[in-house]
């Protein structure tokens, strides 16, 4: 009688754990967040052996060119290395990878090789701001633009305005964005002279104190500004013919006409019925963008001399400082793909489908 | 042109020589559906003649210190360069890489994204969970700082290995495409059909499926061809890969750190790279619209 009694809730509860857990796994939200962690620990899995594995690994490299340089022995030299790239040389691969992996997770990237005593992470905390505060900045500004421009196409198709538009979204979209910069560069800043570039680089003036002020803030912005212009120029074309499209198709819906029969407001319709359909295409493409916009810091902060992660990688990779290099490149694609899984999870909001259909093909 | 008049007496060579040019046609029809497309097509075409010409037609420009950075004149139609060689002449031979490393790329890409797409699709389990997780995880990563770190440690002095590398990094979008279309032609009454005569998988695979994703197909190769190019000219504009011979974006790089936002008078000097790249890279996304809508023709009465 006990016994049947104990067993009853067990049974039940056996097929209980297995269905949430079943829906645990096939939940939208929870398979993309292991796919991000999958990725990222991966990336950290590559970007060690790159430096490790590759012929002339720069830990060897560094070695012999401190026993060159400085003439100690071959252990300090060796000690001094651990040091810098933050691993033991001694210790078999999978130890060192497992060494690595840890102090990763409590935030030690090592020191960079070129500038003793400054760890990679403060050479980080230094110049990401200036990345995130540009990019971001740029990113906002030219999916809004984009968005109201797009939908005002669709609204006026073919009208001259249209055309205007569409004819300089594909313009800007396809030229490199780094050619942009050069000829921001070159026509504004040489050839007009109306602009002075010198002055602009950098991402303050000397003088200025950082802080939460509006004097620092319009100075930041005075420097950010070529940097924020070719990032919204190249990327807002796609933006406007995208959303033009998207917007086009859902004015044909029959919801549409249905609310239009019903009485409903314009202004109702476009953001409720309209927009918000016509914007899911542009989630999956924000994804996409923010990786280029951040991979194409490099060029465009390098061209401009804004001093942002961007720049320091490009002097990294220039001067073969590994250390540095490898945590930039790191933080870098970590960040793509933090952007990538806010996409994701916001789709699942906007869009209650994907969500529910959890994994969709294709 | 002589050729074809005197072999279409020959109904024979004319039929086989129609078979031949069909799809060419077709092609040629798609990529003019809009003037567009046409004014496109016939840019790039005269571009890559040109381009392909060039090296073997213009002598190298010999450098010429007494006249270094010299604006445009009758003898040097766009000006000289930091060493005195004339610009024009370079612009002329620096497309043949150029192009060469886009199509490479492009072309490995294309065929790494049909093979394993196609895979994924017809496999299905968990090969394709496999191949589509894997493109996930490298679409993610951003390819131009990936190349740019790789450069650090590979010497990218050979242009086919540079357009190997942009093609592991850029297959991914192209494989999703794939994967997807075949997925979905799967279903398709003729697939069912070709099935039903049990005609193997190869053949309803490269017969009947592929041919008509031609179009897809033929767009991401331009695009991936753009994507090629923007990679392997950032990569020369940063110095990440050895300065040496013509190429656009060798000149780009040296008119960019040699003097040409200091010089008023270089103008020219680095627009002419500036001009070809643009003008390059436009007109094949020009081409992919008129493609995309001569393909899709829920697009045209956008």
């Amino acid at each position: 009688m006990s016994s049947i009694a104990l067993a009853r809730p067990d049974r039940a509860a056996r097929p209980g754990i297995r269905a949430l857990l079943a829906r645990i796994v096939r939940n939208y939200y929870v398979g993309r967040l292991a796919k991000a962690l999958l990725t990222i620990y991966l990336v950290t899995t590559i970007s060690f052996f790159i430096v490790h594995l590759m012929p002339g690994s720069p830990v060897e490299v560094y070695i012999y060119t401190l026993i060159a340089q400085y003439g100690i022995s071959y252990n300090d030299a060796k000690n001094q290395a651990a040091a810098l790239f933050a691993v033991n040389v001694d210790e078999p691969l999978w130890q060192q990878y497992l060494d690595y992996l840890g102090q990763l997770a409590r935030g030690n990237l090592g020191n960079s090789l070129l500038s003793p005593g400054t760890s990679v992470s403060s050479v980080l905390l230094a110049y990401m701001p200036w990345t995130l505060f540009s990019v971001g900045l740029a990113l906002l500004i030219s999916f809004v633009l984009g968005i109201l421009l797009g939908m005002l196409m669709a609204y006026r198709r073919e009208s001259l305005l249209d055309h205007l538009l569409s004819l300089l979204g594909s313009i800007f979209h396809s030229v490199p964005n780094y050619i942009l910069g050069i000829l921001l560069v070159v026509i504004l800043g040489i050839q007009l002279n109306l602009v002075n570039i010198a002055a602009m680089r950098g991402s303050f003036s000397p003088g200025v104190r950082p802080g939460i002020n509006l004097h620092f803030f319009l100075d930041a912005l005075w420097h950010a500004e070529f940097p924020i212009l070719t990032y919204v120029l190249t990327t807002i074309g796609s933006w406007m013919l995208t959303m033009k499209s998207s917007t086009s198709a859902a004015l044909d819906e029959d919801y549409v006409t249905v609310a239009r029969a019903r009485g409903l407001g314009d202004w109702r319709i476009m953001t409720a019925y309209v927009g918000r359909n016509a914007v899911i295409p542009l989630v999956t493409q924000f994804a996409i963008s923010v990786g280029f916009i951040v991979g194409g810091s490099i060029l465009i902060e390098t061209l401009f001399v804004y001093q942002g992660v961007g720049w320091i990688l490009n002097s990294a990779i220039a001067q073969r400082d590994y250390t540095v290099m490898q945590g930039i490149f790191l933080i870098i694609t970590i960040s793509v793909i933090v952007a990538n899984l806010l996409a994701d999870l916001l789709y699942g909001r906007i869009d209650p489908r994907v969500r529910i259909q959890g994994e969709s093909g294709g | 042109m002589a050729v074809i008049t005197r072999s279409a007496r020959v109904p024979a060579v004319r039929a086989a020589l129609d078979r031949l040019a069909a799809p060419v046609r077709g092609a040629m029809a798609a990529l003019g559906y809009n003037p567009a497309g046409r004014a496109a097509t016939w840019a790039l075409l005269i571009i890559v003649v040109i381009s392909f010409l060039a090296p073997v037609v213009v002598p190298e420009p010999p450098p010429d210190y007494a006249n270094i950075y010299a604006p445009p004149s009758a003898a040097h139609p766009l000006g000289t360069d930091f060493q005195g060689a004339d610009v024009l002449a370079q612009v002329l031979r620096g497309g043949q890489t150029v192009l060469i490393v886009g199509a490479v790329a492009a072309a490995v890409s294309t065929l790494i994204a049909i093979t394993f797409g196609a895979l994924a699709a017809y496999a299905g389990g968990w090969l394709d969970g496999l191949i589509t997780g894997l493109a996930d995880i490298v679409l993610t990563i951003p390819n131009f700082p990936l190349l740019a770190v790789l450069a650090a440690y590979l010497r990218l002095n050979n242009p086919l290995f540079l357009a190997l590398l942009i093609a592991v990094l850029s297959w991914p979008t192209l494989l999703r495409a794939v994967r997807g279309q075949v997925l979905s032609l799967k279903e398709r009454d003729y697939v069912e059909a070709a099935r039903a005569l049990d005609l193997g998988t190869l053949h309803i695979l490269f017969r009947e499926i592929l041919p008509n994703m031609r179009a897809y197909i033929a767009m991401y190769f331009v695009l991936s061809m753009t994507g090629a190019i923007y990679a392997q000219v950032g990569l020369y504009l940063l110095g990440f890969a050895p300065l040496a011979g013509d190429n656009w974006g060798i000149m780009l790089n040296l008119a960019w750190y040699r003097g040409a936002i200091f010089y008023k008078n270089s103008f020219w000097y680095i627009m002419a790279p500036i001009v070809a790249i643009s003008v390059v890279q436009l007109a094949m996304v020009t081409m992919t619209r008129s493609l995309e809508e001569a393909f899709n023709p829920r697009l045209r009465k956008m």
